[in-house]
């Protein structure tokens, strides 16, 4: 088989939600275990730890899917509106036709007035691409980005620790992955020395490329400085990279100043040579913020600086896979066109969003705390995103256990603590941590009450776990 | 020695190339056998190509490179180039140059400018809601249920369908659609599609555990390929295709850097599949590659031939011989029109056959919501079935598909409608059979209707539809119109087509699109276009061709 496959590791659903899925197995069978339910806190799933879909997207979606609810009067006239301009849009008027395999004209015309909204920067509908997920249109761009052998490998910059998509699909692609550590003792700050040294090294056996940075981050939740990401973008001229930004938590801010710049904006702002040159991909997804609306599969990349003939190659490759889901199209239509003060879904709409937003500051603030308590778990400011990776302290005799084991120590210790409490962590090893450290990363999803005893029950199970490896 | 392929050796011997160690010369085999199969010529498949390599593969690349050397700015880290050059040399056919040029003309008439036509005919993709075509009620009223539960307490929504909105939520995370699924797709789903599985083929057992849901049944055939392409040199592994086939095929193989493998379908007997021609094409084939895949479409695509049960026993029987992986393409199971004609799935064949075959043989079945009855192409909606594979490569196949996290769910939703219908009895019974029956006839109709049309057009042939969307016929292409299209740097058919396109406003897919022999031409046309249309249209046709055969006498 593809020798490239077998070294594909994707630890989000990796062999821990594997035992997770057989112990939810062994609970409906009626085996006896110390926990009456699996807390899956291992994937940034929104909806699956309760939280609601906003009214408003699903009620153009529906309409849209079964368009003889444009005559019911339980739908809103604005909804309504919405809908039709989208199905007019649709080939036969159906949701079930192939759109333009980079997307309903419509909706990227939409996405091109947003990102102008959002940033006071003009977009070009033609540079913009939906896509299934912002998932496959990373991968699409990494696809056009590696080639060459051995020394002229390309090499791809990526943060360490990063969002295992990236890992798996450089080891599928066989590119040459360069780590950049971010700094754990300053917040995981992007440091620029540290890029310069990944980069160096990295020139000594490959040719890098291409810079992936994720803003905010994931794992790790940093959202970055404007300073940082002028500094980022300059590098990226410099040292010829393509720089590619995920964006898609850009509706998670939660830290104290935080806030979100895009990389389009700043990279624009910043005026020639750079805004004319550093070629770029931005990505945006429906998966997170407050939507939550992963299983739609709906997300979206800009380009920017790109060669008009790579941006023609890039039309091909994705119309081999003829378009992404149609659903997905109209959901991203529908958020980028909100309700407006005055129409009748205007109040509901910004109440729902405002109290999902609400509930996660207030979780990401709680889950920091909570576990900065726990003797021996540090945990940095949850400035962004939806996630803790804090650092754990692992006893020696417990790390030697788990080389016994043949797990690294944080599996060895997240496997433990599934089978002792239910709950379902990813350990740190599956994302990437400096040497002789060890980290889990957790969502901060689950509903509040929930969220305080799982952490409860994780402090007391660490600390057993310390005693009885000390 | 051909002056393509001459240089096509001269650019593989540059630095740089990563591929099969052989030097290039599997590729230099492939680039020079696609050339033999008449397609459009786009250069070898090579990064970097040696400076003495003058031939640029199209006027507007040649263009713009003068316009790059003339700007001042600096070069791009992107560019033709310096990219993934397997992504160069991908092609697709159904969406290709014929599409893009269909696309000019439609701004062009919205902005005014006078043609002989007033729209433009999209023949040219198999999607047949932009053709018309309604979607059956009941599925669209269970997916709307699944995306706004609200309509649960409606009394417009009928109970049965209620039914099925509740079970597939009770699958999802938090009950909503929105939640990721598990990788494979919603354990209740799978289990529907494998009860459907044992029931479309009498009884024969299917395994939920063995079935995955895909975005479309593509999805399903790439990640498959994917897993299976290995090795180096004389060893990389070759997938079997049929020539014509399905462009994915074709794009997939490319993409992985896998030796394509062609057999022949035989025009001359409704595009039968010979098992001769397997034979030969496989034992040619292992002079420089690894044949381990062969790859049926069922009913065929473009050709619409329905396999015989024989015939299928026939390539089982080789793939166990030979031991090669079967993917067998499935998608049009729902749409065979000839009388005579059944569909019999691999799978059943396969168990009919007995122990040693269906205990050994490794196959992978495909099904989508994209054609059949439903036309549901927008929603990504498909599964596939796997039979023997080794629990190793099975974990890899699961691993793979988690790092895409989950199918669209609304797709997932879309296809337990598909294969969990209405039954007599229920609510929504009549009018679902209603519905599909009056699709399926129609396309029937039309099937017909176009086979016979193009049979009453000197100069054309077109084989029986037996089943699937499509009408390849057989074009002839006087040597004068060959002779221009050489001039204009254009497979033959591919300037056929766009004459037509352009005097008509249809746009169909030319044959080189899809492979055919050497010296013969065709297209590709959907026959999904409504009926009234549809006459109106080969009418058309009909005169075009004359009118084009007359020109180029």
């Amino acid at each position: 088989m593809n020798a490239a496959i077998r070294r594909v590791q994707y630890a989000v659903r990796g062999p821990i939600v594997t035992r997770a899925l057989e112990l939810e197995q062994e609970l409906r069978q009626g085996v006896p275990k110390p926990f009456k339910e699996v807390i899956k806190a291992n994937i940034g799933d929104a909806h699956a730890m309760g939280q609601k879909p906003i009214t408003f997207l699903r009620q153009v979606s529906a309409l849209c899917l079964f368009p003889p609810l444009l005559s019911d009067p339980s739908f809103p006239e604005d909804a309504k509106a919405r809908a039709r301009r989208l199905l007019a849009a649709c080939a036969g008027q159906s949701v079930g036709s192939y759109s333009a395999s980079p997307g309903l004209d419509v909706v990227r015309a939409d996405v091109a007035q947003f990102l102008q909204r959002r940033d006071g920067i003009p977009a070009d509908p033609n540079h913009i691409f939906l896509s299934s997920g912002a998932s496959e249109a990373i991968v699409t761009m990494l696809k056009l980005l590696v080639w060459g052998s051995g020394r002229s490998r390309t090499g791809v910059l990526v943060p360490l620790p990063q969002y295992p998509l990236y890992s798996a699909a450089l080891a599928e692609l066989e590119a040459e992955r360069l780590s950049y550590s971010l700094a754990e003792d300053r917040a995981w700050a992007l440091d620029l020395p540290e890029l310069r040294r990944a980069l160096k090294e990295g020139r000594g056996h490959c040719c890098p490329r291409v810079l992936c940075v994720i803003n905010p981050g994931n794992p790790t939740g940093q959202v970055q400085s404007r300073e940082c990401i002028e500094e980022v973008i300059k590098f990226a001229y410099e040292e010829r990279l393509f720089l590619m930004a995920d964006e898609v938590y850009q509706d998670n801010i939660y830290g104290e100043g935080c806030e979100f710049h895009a990389f389009r904006k700043v990279l624009a702002q910043m005026g020639p040579p750079y805004s004319d040159t550093v070629e770029l991909a931005s990505f945006h997804s429906l998966s997170k913020g407050f939507m939550g609306e992963c299983g739609f599969r709906g997300g979206f990349m800009e380009v920017r600086n790109l060669h008009p003939e790579v941006l023609q190659e890039l039309s091909k490759l994705v119309s081999v896979r003829l378009c992404p889901p149609v659903p997905g199209q109209i959901l991203m239509g529908a958020l980028l066109n909100p309700p407006e003060p005055g129409e009748p879904s205007h109040q509901q709409y910004q109440e729902e969003k405002a109290a999902v937003l609400r509930a996660l500051a207030e979780r990401a603030r709680l889950t920091e705390q909570l576990l900065n308590k726990i003797p021996g778990i540090r945990c940095n400011p949850v400035q962004g995103a939806m996630y803790a990776f804090p650092s754990i302290q692992l006893p020696p005799r417990a790390c030697a256990a788990a080389q016994a084991a043949g797990q690294p120590p944080d599996l060895f210790f997240c496997l433990r603590l599934l089978e002792g409490t239910g709950i379902c962590l990813v350990p740190g090893s599956g994302f990437g941590q400096r040497e002789g450290t060890f980290h889990f990363r957790m969502t901060i999803l689950p509903p509040t009450e929930k969220l305080q005893l799982l952490l409860e029950k994780l402090g007391n199970f660490y600390t057993n776990f310390v005693k009885e490896y000390s | 020695m051909h002056r393509f392929v001459l240089a096509a050796k001269q650019a593989a011997a540059s630095l740089g190339y990563r591929g099969p160690g052989d030097g290039g010369k599997s590729m230099l085999l492939r680039y020079a056998g696609s050339l033999a199969a008449g397609w459009p010529s786009r250069g070898p498949r090579l990064p970097r190509p040696a400076r003495e390599w003058s031939v640029r593969w199209s006027t507007a690349a040649k263009a713009s490179v003068v316009k790059i050397s003339e700007k001042a700015s600096r070069e791009k880290i992107l560019t033709l180039e310096s990219m993934n050059p397997l992504v160069k040399a991908l092609e697709y056919a159904v969406r290709g140059p014929i599409v893009l040029k269909a696309g000019e003309i439609e701004k062009e008439l919205r902005k005014g400018i006078k043609k002989p036509f007033t729209e433009v005919i999209k023949a040219n993709i198999g999607d047949a809601h932009a053709m018309g075509q309604r979607p059956i009620t009941f599925l669209r009223q269970v997916v709307a249920l699944c995306t706004y539960p609200n309509l649960l307490d409606s009394p417009n929504f009928p109970e049965d369908a209620k039914k099925r909105a509740r079970r597939i939520l009770q699958g999802c995370g938090g009950n909503s659609l929105g939640s990721y699924t598990a990788s494979p797709g919603i354990n209740c789903i799978r289990e529907d599609v494998a009860s459907y599985i044992e029931r479309r083929d009498g009884g024969v057992p299917a395994d939920p555990d063995n079935i995955y849901l895909t975005t479309g049944a593509s999805d399903g055939i790439t990640t498959i390929l994917k897993i299976l392409v290995s090795g180096g040199g004389k060893s990389r592994t070759g997938v079997m295709i049929p020539i014509p086939q399905y462009p994915l095929y074709s794009a997939a193989i490319s993409d992985l850097d896998a030796i394509q493998v062609n057999y022949y379908l035989d025009e001359e007997n409704c595009w039968a599949l010979d098992v001769n021609e397997l034979r030969r094409s496989l034992k040619e084939a292992k002079a420089y590659c690894n044949p381990k895949v062969l790859c049926i479409i069922n009913p065929g695509n473009p050709t619409g031939q329905v396999q015989s049960r024989k015939c299928t026993e026939d390539v089982i029987h080789f793939a166990w011989e030979e031991k090669l992986f079967l993917l067998a393409d499935e998608v049009y199971q729902d749409n065979v029109y000839s009388e005579g004609r059944q569909f019999h799935s691999f799978k059943k064949i396969l168990y009919e056959m007995g122990p040693e075959y269906y205990n050994n043989v490794e196959l992978a079945s495909f099904h989508s919501t994209s054609k059949g009855y439903m036309g549901e192409c927008g929603y990504r909606g498909g599964y596939m079935e796997v039979l023997n594979l080794h629990p190793e490569i099975k974990g890899q196949l699961v691993k793979l598909l988690s790092v895409r996290l989950c199918p669209p769910v609304s797709g997932q939703a879309a296809m337990d409608v598909v294969v969990n219908p209405p039954i007599p009895g229920e609510e929504s019974y009549s009018q679902f059979i209603k519905e599909k029956e009056s699709v399926l006839n129609n396309l029937a109709k039309k099937a017909k209707l176009t086979e016979d049309m193009f049979n009453k057009i000197p100069g054309m042939h077109c084989s029986p539809l037996q089943g699937a969307m499509y009408a390849f016929p057989r074009i002839f292409i006087p040597s004068k119109a060959i002779e221009e299209a050489k001039v204009h740097k254009m497979a033959p058919d591919m300037f056929y087509c766009m004459k037509l396109l352009e005097e008509i406003g249809i746009c169909v897919v030319p044959g080189s699109g899809f492979g055919q022999k050497e010296g013969s031409y065709h297209f590709r046309m959907t026959i999904l276009p409504p009926t009234e249309k549809l006459k109106v249209l080969l009418e058309k046709m009909k005169d075009f061709h004359i009118k084009f055969l007359e020109k180029y006498a």
